[in-house]
């Protein structure tokens, strides 16, 4: 069966989500993931907006968290407040499972969407936290989405705009966050997570038709390789799923 | 309130009831948005930002603007395009789609156009809800550790000379109630006291008592952190069709300085249960703001080419604001080419 990288990021993103989370999303392939994830691994899992809406029928695509579509027949339909509120308070936010992107990741999972050189005069601008580095600080789980090129992983990020692990082991404590992290990169290339003692990132899948070597070419510093395992590739019906129920405008992927 | 204040505040409302605040846009903008001062303006990326505001505001090339954002979109970028924003605090410089990070923002940036420093968007949420309600700082548990903390865009030496900045950007301090609430630490956020703040909603009444529908973002933070508030609105209305559901209503009228009715005054950005963002005018759009030479040419057109808003709707034309209408079950409009 073919499939796309696109589709296979988003249906390896899906399969991280669990029945009941509830999940912090943007728009793009993160909504597309969370929206696929409803119809395979977590039927009863809910998708709410940094805007404010949560729980939205989407009958359409959003194509930004501020559109008039997260809004209908939402559960409520609040503010950023409420939003934020919602991941920072320990009785909901302990339930919260993030997806988030960015231009720049470090082996610890620490993300820039701010800046890449100097912050004053940068080579390039990007849209800066948004609502990112409030989730990476407050919830115990999210994916990070991102293109495997080794400007994208480079050993230091220019800017630290949402913490991973920071320096390793113990520092998100230390620095006053809550314990939580990163659970999951996925690429164009494969699936990452964090070792639970060293907080590395480790190479845990590969897609199809690469190889862990090509993906660790594609990286400034070194990951593990030895546990990598070839990912399962999109079934049909995951595939049917996306093409005929999720988008099928194909508006995303 | 005492008797006396009382006469006095029902007099005032009884002279100025034939007209409330009502105001003309270009009125408005004149009396309440001068150059420097600071402002925020309401809604989000491709949402209810108050953008007949925002052009009137270019088209009287206000200059050297303070301006507080946390995902001001469409409304921010235009600002920043039209020259009249020199320092900015903000979360995130994104638009959708059709610039995921928003164009003119991005060159003034790599130009070292403007100032600029970077918080969240619940750290911008919370500064104007501190400065709604008279406190000098609220805290969170957000950033610790990043550089959101450690690099300030606006040094110290800048901030102690201007009175209307705080001292610190953010601070982090140890939790004074030990552990309580489980956190070793917090990261205090200082509040933010717009002079003004512009939100555009769907009804108000002449007095300014402001119906929101859909999400209301920061609007209402910002609106009540604000020395002065312009609402402009789709549909100016009675009061007694506001008061019939109070629950209904988010801002109630002592907030507000002027309201200025005018339809499509969101557009290109959407208002929910009456109109979609406009998906062709957006992608437009960044095909202009990627090169100075369109889009000066796009100001001189769309910006001072015209008297007012209506006069940047005629342009724009009745065929495709028709295809932007909201749909009334779902409050946007359905199947809208948004390629």
């Amino acid at each position: 069966m073919n499939y796309t990288l696109r589709e296979m990021m988003t249906i390896m993103a899906a399969r991280e989500i669990c029945d009941g989370d509830i999940v912090f999303c943007g728009t793009g392939i993160s909504l597309v993931a969370a929206m696929a994830a409803k119809y395979i691994t977590a039927p009863n899992s809910i998708i709410f907006f940094e805007t404010g809406a949560i729980d939205s029928e989407l009958e359409e695509i959003p194509m930004s968290v501020a559109d008039p579509r997260v809004m209908y027949s939402a559960a409520s339909n609040g503010g950023l407040l409420e939003a934020f509120a919602t991941m920072q308070n320990r009785i909901t936010g302990d339930r919260v499972i993030g997806i988030l992107g960015a231009a720049q990741i470090d082996k610890y999972g620490n993300l820039n969407s701010t800046a890449i050189g100097d912050y004053f005069r940068p080579i390039a601008r990007f849209s800066g936290s948004g609502g990112a580095c409030d989730v990476a600080s407050f919830v115990p789980r999210y994916l990070i989405f991102m293109q495997h090129e080794k400007r994208k992983f480079p050993k230091k990020v220019d800017y630290l705009t949402s913490p991973g692990y920071l320096d390793g082991p113990g520092a998100r404590e230390k620095a006053g966050l809550m314990p939580g992290g990163p659970t999951a990169v996925i690429t164009n290339l494969g699936l990452m997570r964090f070792d639970d003692v060293s907080k590395e990132m480790y190479l845990a899948h590969y897609y199809p038709g690469t190889t862990p070597q090509k993906i660790l070419e594609n990286m400034e510093f070194e990951v593990d390789i030895s546990q990598a395992t070839e990912a399962t590739p999109p079934t049909e019906n995951e595939l049917k799923i996306l093409r005929e129920e999720v988008d099928p405008h194909k508006l995303i992927l | 309130m005492p008797q006396d204040s009382l006469m006095i505040f029902c007099k005032e409302l009884s002279m100025s009831a034939d007209q409330g605040k009502v105001m003309a846009l270009d009125e408005a903008i004149r009396a309440y948005i001068r150059d420097d001062c600071h402002i925020s303006i309401g809604g989000f990326t491709v949402s209810r930002n108050p953008m007949a505001a925002v052009y009137e505001i270019i088209r009287q090339r206000i200059k050297g603007l303070h301006c507080y954002a946390h995902s001001n979109g469409t409304g921010v970028d235009e600002l920043v395009g039209g020259g009249c924003i020199s320092k900015l605090e903000i979360a995130y410089g994104g638009n959708a789609k059709s610039a995921p990070t928003c164009i003119r923002f991005k060159t003034a940036i790599q130009r070292g156009g403007i100032q600029f420093e970077d918080y969240t968007n619940y750290q911008m949420a919370l500064r104007f809800h501190a400065g709604a309600m008279g406190v000098p700082f609220i805290t969170t548990k957000s950033s610790f550790g990043t550089d959101i903390v450690n690099k300030w865009g606006f040094s110290k030496e800048m901030r102690e000379k201007d009175p209307k900045i705080p001292d610190d950007k953010l601070i982090v301090l140890d939790n004074p109630f030990g552990n309580w609430g489980n956190a070793s630490k917090v990261i205090l956020v200082p509040a933010i006291n717009p002079d003004v703040t512009i939100i555009h909603v769907q009804k108000a009444d002449k007095f300014g008592t402001c119906r929101i529908m859909g999400l209301t973002y920061a609007d209402v933070d910002q609106a009540k952190a604000a020395r002065n508030v312009i609402v402009t609105c789709e549909e100016l209305v009675e009061s007694k069709e506001l008061r019939a559901e109070p629950e209904y209503n988010q801002i109630p009228f002592i907030h507000v300085s002027a309201v200025v009715p005018i339809p499509f005054g969101a557009y290109p950005t959407a208002c929910y249960r009456y109109y979609d963002y406009d998906p062709h005018y957006l992608s437009q759009h960044s095909v202009f703001a990627k090169n100075d030479k369109l889009y000066r040419e796009y100001l001189d057109k769309f910006i001072f080419g015209v008297k007012n808003h209506q006069g940047l709707l005629a342009l724009v034309g009745k065929v495709q604001l028709e295809k932007i209408k909201a749909d009334p079950r779902t409050g946007y409009a359905t199947g809208l080419d948004r390629k």
